[in-house]
């Protein structure tokens, strides 16, 4: 009987949750869904990591090529993220060109790498002028289930951490460059930004990290990067309802908690992690 | 039909109610409208500050595809050209976040199954593009007759590296700045509807920003209504 007023009054059958300071999965309004991830399982990528948010899944992987660095800026490297939301994870998307969706959470996860400087591009050229790292790195959402975006940064993130770049040096008399796969680092991440998603309902109330159904009865969106020192990345909240300054100000503690609570994750992670 | 209606205003802010010794510069560019200046589209505007100029045009409530329609609202579409080249990820980013702040604020719900079309052509980029965007989008949504539940304003923040805040900076302000917030703003509480961020800022700093873009939209409004006060006393 309740499937059936489900189907027939989705956001009602929601208001009688939100009313207990509940939802119909069972969790509070502020409560995450269990995050798992997952390092270093594609062998083919210099980097890669899988995580799982509740449903949600994405996969990450990063390849380093070589590439000229830009004219304007002779000693930088390139990070080029590419979000790819393909039919298997939803019903929603079709095959061809990118969506909108998908080219959105590109522009995102760009906009958060720069804004963050997660990755100084000066560590990734190896000669100015002439030789830098590119760093593709693809993110592939498996399952979509709400929460595309705190997935997708987690896992760059992850998947950063475990990228190893070998060690390149030009020689000087065929000018080439020699690659010594033997010699391996890591990358330098200076900074840990960590994404917090809130869906706004009823233009009143907020509830943390919305699964699909979620998302699509709600009147808005709002998602906050922060870092370690409390700064703040990224604020994307693209329209929908309006929102106080004493709201915000709930929703900055909250990505406080989620960023302690991400951070000692990935540490128990990586510490278990056996050196190659 | 009356012909284009041209209203300029130069706005200056009081500068801000000294809270230490970094006071905002509350000081918005010199600001103009002008609307129902093409013939084709149901409505038009062309917002101007400063040196920044983009053209706004809307179609709408119109016919919709059967594959967009939605039963119970109208379906909102934004197109967003850039001044040169072909649109690309970072204008379907800016035209998703311009199109969910319109669907906001208008009442699609008194048009279903119709499509409203809004198309914007950035006509100069002199700094705060995306506020400028949002402002004609308005002008051109109200010039187009669209029910509105409220009017919605852009406006830009900028902090340097010492913290110190600069509204609506031009091109090379926002290149030297630390951060640059955009806010959108709605006209009968200030809530905040929209918002995007570029570069590193704390959460203090965020609140001072919120609350300096929400004085300067208090002058950005009172223009909106002298203009429309003055386009429509006259017919």
């Amino acid at each position: 009987m309740a499937a059936g007023f489900k189907t027939v009054e989705p956001l009602e059958y929601y208001r009688r949750f939100l009313k207990e300071n509940c939802r119909p999965d069972g969790r509070e309004l502020g409560e995450f869904r269990t995050t798992t991830v997952n390092i270093g399982s594609i062998g083919t990528a210099d980097g890669s990591s899988l995580v799982k948010l509740g449903n949600t899944t994405v996969i990450c992987g990063i390849k380093a090529e070589f590439g000229a660095p830009p004219t304007d800026a002779p000693d930088k490297g390139y990070i080029v993220p590419n979000v790819d939301l393909s039919p298997l994870c939803s019903w929603r998307f079709r095959s061809g060109p990118p969506g909108e969706e998908a080219q959105v959470a590109s522009q995102f996860i760009a906009d958060v790498i720069e804004n963050s400087q997660v990755i100084q591009k000066e560590d990734l050229c190896i000669s100015p002028g002439k030789l830098a790292w590119v760093l593709y790195c693809d993110l592939i959402c498996l399952n979509h289930d709400g929460n595309i975006l705190d997935a997708c940064t987690f896992a760059l993130l992850a998947a950063l951490k475990n990228v190893q770049l070998p060690e390149v040096t030009i020689n000087e008399e065929t000018a080439l460059a020699e690659v010594n796969l033997k010699k391996k680092s890591y990358l330098n991440i200076r900074t840990h930004p960590v994404a917090t998603s809130f869906a706004v309902f009823d233009d009143t109330l907020l509830i943390v990290d919305p699964t699909e159904e979620e998302e699509n009865l709600a009147t808005g969106t709002l998602t906050v990067v922060m870092d370690e020192e409390g700064k703040l990345c990224c604020l994307h909240k693209p329209g929908g309802s309006g929102l106080t300054g004493a709201k915000l100000q709930d929703c900055m503690s909250r990505a406080v908690t989620r960023h302690k609570e991400v951070k000692k994750l990935m540490d128990e992670v990586f510490k278990s992690m056996k050196p190659k | 039909m009356e012909g284009t209606m041209q209203t300029e205003t130069k706005i200056r802010a009081e500068s801000g109610i000294e809270s230490g010794p970094r006071g905002p510069s509350c000081s918005l560019r010199h600001f103009a409208c002008e609307q129902n200046l093409l013939s084709r589209p149901d409505g038009s505007a062309s917002f101007l500050q400063g040196d920044t100029s983009v053209l706004a045009g809307v179609y709408g409530p119109a016919e919709v595809k059967v594959s967009k329609e939605i039963f119970n609202k109208a379906t909102l579409e934004v197109t967003l050209r850039p001044k040169i080249g072909l649109p690309g990820v970072a204008e379907k980013s800016r035209e998703r976040l311009i199109r969910n702040t319109c669907e906001a604020v208008v009442l699609g719900a008194l048009h279903p199954r119709t499509s409203i079309t809004v198309v914007l052509q950035v006509v100069s980029d002199a700094g705060s593009l995306l506020a400028c965007c949002l402002n004609a989008a308005c002008m051109a949504l109200v010039d187009a007759g669209v029910p509105m539940r409220a009017l919605f304003c852009g406006v830009t923040c900028a902090l340097d590296s010492d913290g110190t805040l600069l509204l609506d900076p031009t091109a090379k302000q926002e290149k030297e700045a630390r951060a640059v917030l955009t806010f959108a703003l709605d006209s009968v509480e200030r809530k905040l509807l929209m918002s995007t961020t570029k570069g590193l800022y704390s959460d203090a700093e965020l609140q001072q920003c919120l609350a300096a873009a929400q004085a300067a939209s208090q002058h950005v409004f009172r223009f909106y209504r002298e203009s429309l006060q003055r386009r429509y006393s006259k017919s």
